[in-house]
């Protein structure tokens, strides 16, 4: 726990968000973020539901349109320019809480689909990509299988090594075990945190507290569309500062 | 929601369990009857009475089917024969036959160039139908419907060669073009194409031939099954990509597309199709430049193919909303654009869901060509209620004619039927 807390973070800007909101309709979802990811950074998001957090990291590769303030991503301006989120696009990986796999290729599909489309990269090198990066997340002998033979968990294992053929310098995580059984809640939170120790770059919303502890730099709490409050792990469990924080704790740890 | 999750040991099974047979089925046809026929006095009754009807139908209807007659030249002649029993006249369809498949102008000597676009028709369609065939055999697809023109309407070569010409080039220069911009390219292409049209115009009427290789016949002397599934044929093979594309349409964000897209499929949806064809016999003369005397076989086909596209494209819309929102989000967090996202994730999916949709449309589609019998083309139903039923040879044969029509439509759709049950589970990957 120690040591992979203790990785190097370089004083690199990977994300800067500045001042940022965004409404649905009417209802105001993310009031004044500001938040700076440098390169290396794993940060946890955490609150309760209804909270923002998935819509923060959502704005971040503008699969969700923020309204005011500015995003900037590996140095790049998030604009409504198609080339530019494109670009960005590109260079983050997600992964979704219910997968999102294509069930009509199979997972070795899965995983050389972008890179051969977007990076033009030829096929065969794209295969050797693909199978290096599933075998990282140990399922090299499920590459011919289609989505729908996999467990949970395997499918979610498919969706990381899918993000990562494309190299992505930054990953973000929308409750990737939320959908999941408790048993394959720890294959794919190993993944994670392999991923992390190599110096990913993570934002992840998640309620594994555990993995909080283990492997982010940084915590942070969000509760009706503001960050409420944000702290190293230990600190941010040991010694929440926010009434609303003291509360959130008390009842995700509680039992 | 604790450290637990990251450090308990996941469960693993080593082996597996040893596997008990399944309990013995009774069996054996008595016992199926049983079960099946006579189960209770009721179900019993009912098998007795279905029985019963079916004696009926058929002991009215076999005699007449096996007792037909095959070789009399005419209806009196066929009755002569039958001498007062039962029995059906089927040599008005021996008779008739080239009639029935060819309608009653197309010069007979060349009955060979219909059959024979007909049998290349099979190996230009194997490739597109069954996608485990090479892709290479999609080169001949693509040279098909050029060779089936010329083949069919004859006339001289040039003016197919250079309808070709001008696809290729203006495929050239979209494939030049596209990587700027999409809708650069394809304004790019269809210029070219046009370019190629309107210069081979004026070589191909400078090198018309003194008599064509085949001779030349024009629309309107097409006619009988033949041009059922000539109709049939093009009119579902253009109308599936333009319905896709008025799916894709419906759902832009860019509002004039939009717009143009859904006054055109609601209006299309609310008008009769045989208004359409009569406007296509009649009125669409006049929305094209005065002289340029436009087909009425391609009036029509423009016609069925907007209806049918209309349908298509609302079948595929229903297979986009039926697709989750996760699908779209992660083949845009891939960063594919919206091109690719929709040819490589979002429509194959969309499309195989709305596979029995479309081909509820083809088949009606293939059916609803009959139609054009009343705006006085010679089709199958054309033929048999004009020139065939008027003939005093046969004046009266209802039956066996309008059996043998629906037997040829039958044959066909049912092929279709079959056909996509069969795509639908070759493409089933998704283990629901």
């Amino acid at each position: 726990m120690a040591e992979t807390a203790q990785m190097k973070v370089s004083d690199e800007v990977a994300i800067r968000i500045d001042n940022m909101n965004k409404w649905y309709g009417a209802f105001h979802v993310l009031r004044d973020i500001d938040l700076t990811v440098h390169r290396g950074e794993r940060i946890v998001i955490c609150g309760p539901s209804g909270s923002g957090k998935s819509t923060l990291i959502r704005c971040i590769n503008a699969l969700e349109e923020h309204q005011k303030g500015s995003i900037e991503v590996d140095g790049t301006l998030l604009s409504s320019d198609l080339k530019n989120i494109d670009k960005i696009r590109s260079e983050v990986g997600m992964c979704f809480q219910h997968f999102n796999l294509f069930p009509h290729l199979t997972i070795l599909e899965n995983c050389t689909l972008a890179p051969i489309w977007v990076r033009k990269t030829p096929k065969k090198e794209a295969e050797e990509v693909a199978m290096h990066f599933l075998e990282k997340v140990k399922i090299p002998d499920q590459a011919n299988k289609y989505p729908g033979q996999l467990s949970g968990g395997q499918q979610q294992r498919v969706a990381i090594a899918r993000s990562l053929c494309m190299r992505p310098r930054i990953m973000l995580f929308d409750e990737p075990t939320s959908a999941l059984d408790p048993e394959m809640i720890k294959e794919v939170l190993d993944t994670m945190i392999e991923l992390a120790e190599e110096g990913m770059t993570m934002l992840c919303v998640t309620h594994e507290m555990g993995f909080a502890r283990q492997v982010a730099n940084r915590v942070i709490f969000m509760d009706e569309g503001q960050i409420v409050e944000q702290n190293e792990p230990e600190a941010f469990f040991n010694n929440p500062q926010s009434p609303r924080t003291q509360l959130f704790l008390s009842q995700i740890l509680g039992h | 929601m604790s450290d637990t999750h990251a450090e308990s040991i996941a469960f693993v099974r080593e082996s597996s369990l040893p596997q008990s047979a399944p309990p013995d089925k009774v069996g054996g046809p008595l016992k199926w009857v049983k079960d099946n026929l006579f189960p209770t006095w009721a179900n019993a009754l009912l098998t007795v009475v279905a029985l019963y009807f079916l004696y009926l139908l058929l002991s009215g209807s076999l005699p007449w089917l096996l007792n037909g007659v095959w070789s009399a030249s005419s209806l009196s002649e066929c009755r002569e024969i039958l001498d007062g029993a039962s029995g059906a006249c089927f040599s008005v369809i021996s008779e008739r036959w080239h009639q029935l498949l060819f309608g009653f102008k197309y010069p007979s000597d060349q009955y060979w160039r219909p059959t024979l676009a007909l049998v290349l028709l099979f190996i230009a369609i194997a490739p597109v139908l069954f996608i485990d065939l090479p892709r290479k055999l999609l080169f001949f697809t693509g040279l098909y419907p050029f060779l089936a023109f010329w083949l069919i309407w004859g006339g001289p070569i040039w003016g197919p060669i250079f309808a070709l010409l001008g696809v290729i080039a203006g495929y050239v220069a979209y494939s030049r073009l596209v990587h700027k911009s999409f809708a650069m390219a394809l304004a790019g292409g269809i210029v070219a194409a046009v370019i190629v049209w309107y210069i081979g115009g004026f070589i191909g009427e400078a090198l018309r031939p003194a008599s064509p290789l085949l001779e030349a016949i024009p629309s309107r002397d097409l006619g009988g099954f033949m041009l059922n599934m000539m109709l049939g044929i093009t009119c579902v093979s253009l109308s599936l990509p333009i319905g896709v594309a008025l799916a894709l349409g419906r759902q832009s964000h860019l509002p004039i597309v939009k717009g143009i897209c859904v006054v055109f499929i609601e209006f299309v949806r609310g008008v009769p199709l045989i208004t359409l064809l009569f406007v296509a016999n009649v009125m669409l003369a006049y929305f094209f430049p005065p002289g340029s005397g436009v087909d009425l076989f391609i009036r029509v086909v423009i016609m069925i193919t907007m209806f049918s596209s209309a349908y298509i494209a609302e079948v595929i819309r229903g297979g986009l909303a039926a697709l989750p929102k996760g699908q779209y989000e992660a083949a845009d967090s891939l960063g594919l654009d919206y091109a690719q996202a929709m040819r490589l994730i979002i429509l194959p999916q969309a499309m195989k869901i709305s596979i029995p949709g479309i081909v509820n449309i083809a088949v009606g589609l293939f059916k609803d060509t009959t139609l054009v019998s009343v705006i006085s083309l010679f089709d199958i139903i054309g033929m048999i209620r004009g020139p065939i039923l008027a003939s005093t040879d046969w004046n009266g044969v209802y039956w066996e004619l309008f059996m043998f029509a629906s037997l040829l439509f039958f044959i066909v759709c049912y092929g279709i039927s079959q056909y996509s049950q069969w795509l639908e589970r070759r493409l089933a990957t998704d283990h629901r």
